[in-house]
């Protein structure tokens, strides 16, 4: 109001002047290095089909629980399954669900949070409806959903998206929240401009940044709860191999044959590793007020 | 401050009630018939028949919801559609474990968490910042259960220093309750190490940048002060946010971890009811799970209060 | 105009600093954000360190502290003595011994320097617990010593508060107290009162003489204005562009300057003496408002308040082609009224008419067509943009919406850069590649692209350094002799008021207390509060831009 901020310091623009090289030289080699490692998934897991020595579906009796070496480079399941074929196989229902959990909450989550953010009288009941979902734990609502509906791709993709809504709603709402308060977005009020313009495109380019970043890791967390619904057994049907089904299986056999676990269970980590790592060098770079906070 | 207290449990009503909404209508507007859903696809007409009386099925939808929620003040979580004893009885029987190892996930995460987080902080972009941060990020990625078995491959079977798997009692036998205690507990705190430590850290780092930590510097306060006397108290707020937010994470954990060592607590009831589709248990452990988490949260903030002095209601 | 004009060749050099020179970490290549500064400051000394934003003046006071962020700056030459000893040669923990006790600093921003969730009086007793072996009742006589030098009420009271239950005032005194409890012999004052009002702003510079007077200590005051400069100072160093470019003491500063830039920087603080009355051209008031109340708060269903009355009954009126400056401190409700005019807050009661319509009370979708008589231009020249759009999206955002073909919008939009004077070009490019005074250009544009009949400025130059501030005034001046467009001005300067109103409301509490035209209100106050607010202005005897004082050009 009457306090006039304070003027620029050279010592502020100091700062600014050496955010861009220093971010450059921040951002180091572990976002580079798990660009390249989920390019190698991905494209391993798309491929699959192509190159797979083995039927990943096709049973053996006579190889059961292989160990690894020779013709299974990895050794087999307790159906004398490839585990191999079948890991890099499971992949493309992990990545499938990942990808389509993070696209329908991020877009979900947009439309309600933008709502919610600008019209103080869906607010609050929004709100109170998102702290509900909050409040009841991912996992359980998750294999409650799918035991209820049945085991498919589709409906265990609505078991993971519907508790992440709540979470990009609060996130798009409180990017609103503190947009709206900009002189920018006042002055638009006083040209006449309408409040769904103001909306869509004043504050909606706001969120973007922010839901790229959430998204990544919603994309992470999808294919980790895929794995653990699997792993309880509420997952997609046991005949379609994910990393979480070969694990899920590979349970019994733990002590026998550990790769059952551990090579389904690497690919997994890798591949969300690679997708955080990602997603925090893009906050670092999106979010400004990380990169003030960081400088 | 009473009035803020009171104001806030009233506030747990609405949300509560669209919890149970919420739960009541998962079963109801699932597509097909509910009596058949829970019964398995070999279910008998009679088996059907029953499962409809016994949760009220052939009510109309509303006043199902009214004699449900009837029951459930009065204390009524229902029966079990497998065992038919009472659910109460049930959960009361299973939760001790669960609250056992939650305590001690919590006080080692805690431990554990916040001084990593403040150390990355102060140390910021040094070797000990790289690796708080590479560890969350691990902690993060790979799937609880794959942490249990691999603690369960080295502690238990490469070095044989501690029992496979199971629960004792910590009244019965301490010694056995922490040799069991303890994997089940590192492998749930991994990931909420991870979450506190990351919180701790970017909290830290806001607050460092602070003026009044400059005015701190500047009056020449040994850096440890600085560090504990003057940032950590004003980092805490959102530090014991995410405590309470990450405490669905320890919840689904729970389910995880206790299928994976073993153990007959609340969290391997709740899966077995889920796979044998024994609605009035999943009914019982939401609505339960979700007021834990409403209360634990609720008892955060209103301990605000006690840190920041500006909160005042 | 009194300055102070005592003689130190007797006194000890306290602070020497030599050829220093500091750098951006790791970054010899490019200009220095120092450029080997030297000073002397001797005991009971006021040295101003008085320059534009980015002079230097920060990182001058943050060197000599050894609290230069550690990765981002660093001295690359030059010497620091403090007494005799050399800082520069000095380790981090000697050096960390000598903050608090040799030599202390108070900041700008009195908000934020105190730590929230610490007791204030256990914020000063802390620097006596690091730094004596003082018991701990000795410690707290001493606290509530230095509490009641700083002249504070109930200092009992005041020793067990938090920041957020005092003032600015209070809280720059605070760090004044906590400053001065070990008697350093060195204050760095980084623009103290810039955040405070100008009444309170009196009393803490009238406080840090005091104090120094009585204990002897030499100051480093760095400010950015003219008036506190010719208040406070006994030595005057002028920067620019890192380096000292003019030495001097007060007096001769301000009668005769030698160098280009201190004639430049003089010459554009604007006057207290009113400018030159303006005839009435036209009668038709386009903006009248009658008995506007604004309330914040109050109601609430279970837990009923009064609310806070931030306007009462204002009212007040603007012809077309004048001015009309809203004054006031901080919390007076100008900015309140200027809001509610405008519509962005809803007003409780009373009525705004805009060229004859009362829009006080119509629905959002009622007042848009009328939204086009009025447009506004805010404080912070960074934050009125959208940082996404181009700069000739968002002059055309205003027209577009009023149905204005959008080639036309465009054309018009370069015309109007050129009317506030930028190239034509710079339409295509985004808000962050221009100065903050340029940007108020381009705001100022933005809202004279609707061909409104009221403007309001909400402290629109407050946030520039005064060359800018100089300029952007000249160019509301020029706009409103073109287009004929009414102006009302909301700021707490009252050197900026006087320059550019015609009228000047005065308010206080939410209440207008005076209002006049500017020569009657600013010349001849009839109101207390008026009266204190112009003889709080500091240097206001002085006539800064004709280098004499007041009386003779009067």
């Amino acid at each position: 109001m009457a306090n006039v901020p304070q003027p620029t310091s050279a010592f502020q623009v100091a700062l600014h002047a050496m955010s861009l090289p220093q971010a450059w030289r921040k951002l180091g080699p572990a976002p580079v290095v798990a660009a390249i490692m989920l390019i190698l998934i991905v494209l391993a897991v798309i491929l699959a089909p192509l190159y797979v020595p083995h039927n990943p579906m096709s049973m053996d009796s006579a190889n059961r629980l292989q160990p690894s070496g020779g013709d299974f480079w990895i050794g087999t399941d307790a159906y004398g399954r490839d585990l191999f074929s079948r890991v890099v196989t499971g992949g493309q229902v992990s990545l499938l669900i990942g990808i389509g959990a993070a696209v329908t909450s991020v877009i979900l989550g947009l439309l309600i949070g933008l709502v919610a953010g600008f019209f103080r009288w869906a607010d609050g009941i929004i709100m109170r409806i998102m702290d509900s979902l909050m409040a009841i734990p991912a996992i359980l609502l998750a294999i409650a959903l799918v035991s209820l509906v049945g085991p498919s791709v589709m409906s265990v993709i609505v078991a993971i998206t519907i508790p992440e809504v709540p979470r990009v709603v609060r996130l798009v709402r409180s990017v609103v929240l503190s947009a709206r308060e900009e002189p920018y977005i006042e002055a638009a009020l006083a040209l006449g401009s309408s409040m769904p313009k103001i909306l869509w495109q004043h504050l909606m380019p706001n969120t973007i940044a922010p839901l790229i970043v959430q998204g990544t890791y919603i994309c992470a967390s999808a294919i980790l709860i895929e794995a653990i619904l699997s792993f309880l057994g509420a997952g997609v049907s046991t005949e379609i191999p994910t990393w979480g089904n070969i694990m899920a299986e590979g349970r019994d056999y733990f002590r026998v044959n550990p790769g059952l676990i551990f090579w389904p269970g690497l690919m997994l980590s890798l591949c969300i590793l690679s997708i955080n790592l990602l997603g925090d060098t893009a906050r670092d770079v999106l979010d400004p007020r990380l990169k003030k906070r960081e400088s | 401050m009473l009035g803020y207290i009171f104001r806030r449990i009233i506030a747990i009503i609405p949300v509560m009630v669209i919890v149970a909404v919420f739960v009541f209508l998962l079963l109801r507007l699932t597509p097909g018939d509910p009596a058949a859903i829970l019964a398995g696809d070999n279910a008998t007409p009679e088996q059907l028949e029953r499962i409809r009386n016994r949760l009220g099925l052939a009510d109309p939808l509303h006043i199902q919801f009214i004699n449900w929620i009837d029951q459930l003040l009065r204390g009524d979580l229902g029966t079990s559609l497998i065992s038919g004893t009472d659910v109460s009885a049930m959960i009361g029987s299973r939760i001790w474990p669960t609250i056992n190892i939650g305590v001690m996930t919590i006080i080692i995460s805690v431990l554990l968490a916040v001084p990593m987080g403040v150390l990355a902080a102060w140390r910021h972009r040094s070797w000990v910042d790289y690796l708080v941060m590479t560890f969350s990020v691990l902690g993060f990625s790979i799937p609880v259960f794959v942490i249990g078995y691999i603690f369960i491959q080295i502690f238990s079977i490469e070095l044989r220093a501690l029992p496979i798997q199971g629960y004792r009692a910590p009244s019965e036998d301490f010694i056995g309750f922490l040799q069991r205690a303890i994997l089940p507990s590192l492998t749930l705190a991994t990931i909420y190490v991870a979450l506190i430590a990351r919180m701790t850290r970017a909290s830290m780092l806001e607050v460092l940048g602070e003026d009044y930590i400059r005015t701190a510097r500047a009056k020449c306060v040994r850096e440890n002060l600085v560090l504990f006397r003057h940032a950590l108290r004003n980092a805490s707020v959102p530090i014991m946010t995410i405590i309470g937010t990450g405490f669905a994470l320890l919840i689904s954990g729970v389910v995880v971890t206790e299928s994976v060592f073993n153990i007959p607590g609340i969290g391997r009831l709740t899966v077995d009811a889920i796979l044998a589709r024994d609605y009035p248990v999943i009914q019982a452990m939401i609505l339960l799970t979700a007021g834990i988490y409403v209360l634990v949260n609720l008892i955060i903030d209103i301990s605000y209060t006690l840190i920041d002095p500006r909160i005042r209601y | 105009m009194k300055f102070k004009s005592r003689t130190f060749d007797q006194a000890h050099t306290v602070l020497a600093l030599r050829e220093l020179s500091v750098n951006l970490a790791g970054r010899p290549d490019i200009a220095p954000i120092l450029d080997r500064i030297s000073l002397d400051i001797r005991a009971g000394e006021t040295a101003c360190l008085v320059g534009e934003s980015g002079s230097g003046k920060s990182v001058t006071s943050l060197a000599v502290m050894g609290l230069l962020p550690p990765d981002a700056l660093e001295v690359t030459g030059g010497g620091i003595k403090l007494g005799e000893r050399d800082l520069r040669a000095m380790s981090s923990p000697d050096l960390r011994r000598l903050r608090g006790r040799r030599m202390a600093m108070i900041f700008q921003e009195p908000m934020t320097a105190l730590n929230p969730v610490m007791r204030v009086g256990d914020q000063i007793d802390e620097v006596l617990r690091v730094h004596t072996d003082l018991s701990p009742r000795d410690r707290e006589a001493k606290v509530l010593d230095m509490l009641e030098q700083v002249q504070l009420p109930d200092i009992k009271r005041m020793f067990r508060s938090y920041p957020h239950q005092l003032s600015g005032g209070q809280r720059q005194r605070i760090m004044i107290a906590m400053a001065l409890v070990l008697e350093p012999e060195l204050l760095i004052a980084d623009e103290p009162t810039t955040a405070l009002d100008v009444t309170t702003q009196g009393q803490i510079l009238k406080l840090i003489a005091d104090l120094q007077e009585r204990h002897g200590t030499a100051v480093l005051f760095i400010t950015h204005d003219m008036g506190v400069v010719a208040e406070i100072a006994d030595t005057v160093h002028v920067m620019q562009h890192g380096r000292i470019v003019e030495s001097a003491p007060v007096e001769q500063l301000l009668r005769a300057p030698k160098e280009a830039y201190t004639t430049q920087l003089l010459k554009s603080v604007p006057s207290l003496v009113p400018r030159r009355v303006r005839e009435a051209t036209h009668t038709e008031n386009v903006l009248d408002v009658r008995a506007m109340t604004k309330v914040y708060g109050g109601g609430g269903l279970i837990f009923r308040s009064e609310g806070t009355r931030a306007a009462n009954e204002v009212s007040l009126s603007v012809a077309r082609g004048r001015t009309l400056g809203i004054v006031g401190e901080s919390g007076s409700g100008k900015s309140t009224v200027a809001r509610c005019i405008m519509r962005l807050v809803d007003p409780t009661d009373g009525e705004i008419r805009v060229v004859g319509t009362d829009i006080a009370r119509l629905s959002r979708g009622k007042l848009r067509p009328h939204r086009r008589h009025i447009q506004i231009v805010f404080q912070d020249p960074f934050r009125s943009l959208n940082p996404r759009w181009t700069v000739g999206r968002s002059l055309v955002e205003g027209p577009l919406n009023f149905g204005t073909d959008r080639s036309e919008a465009m054309k018009h939009a370069g015309d109007l850069m050129e009317l506030v004077g930028l190239p034509r070009d710079a339409l295509d490019r985004y808000p962050h590649q221009f100065s903050g005074g340029q940007r108020q250009r381009i705001a100022i544009a933005r809202a004279v692209a609707m061909q409104p009949d009221v403007l309001v400025a909400d402290e629109a130059v407050s946030a520039l350094d005064v060359s800018i501030q100089a300029q952007v005034l000249e160019l509301l001046a020029d706009i409103q002799e073109k287009l004929g467009v009414a102006i009302l001005f909301i700021t707490h300067d009252l050197r900026v008021a006087a320059q550019i109103c015609d009228d000047v409301v005065v308010m206080q509490h939410g209440n207008v207390v005076e209002y006049g035209s500017a020569p009657e209100v600013l010349a001849d106050p009839k109101h207390d509060y008026t009266r204190a607010l112009i003889a709080a202005a500091p240097g206001r005897e002085w006539d800064f831009a004709n280098f004499r004082p007041l009386e003779q050009s009067a």
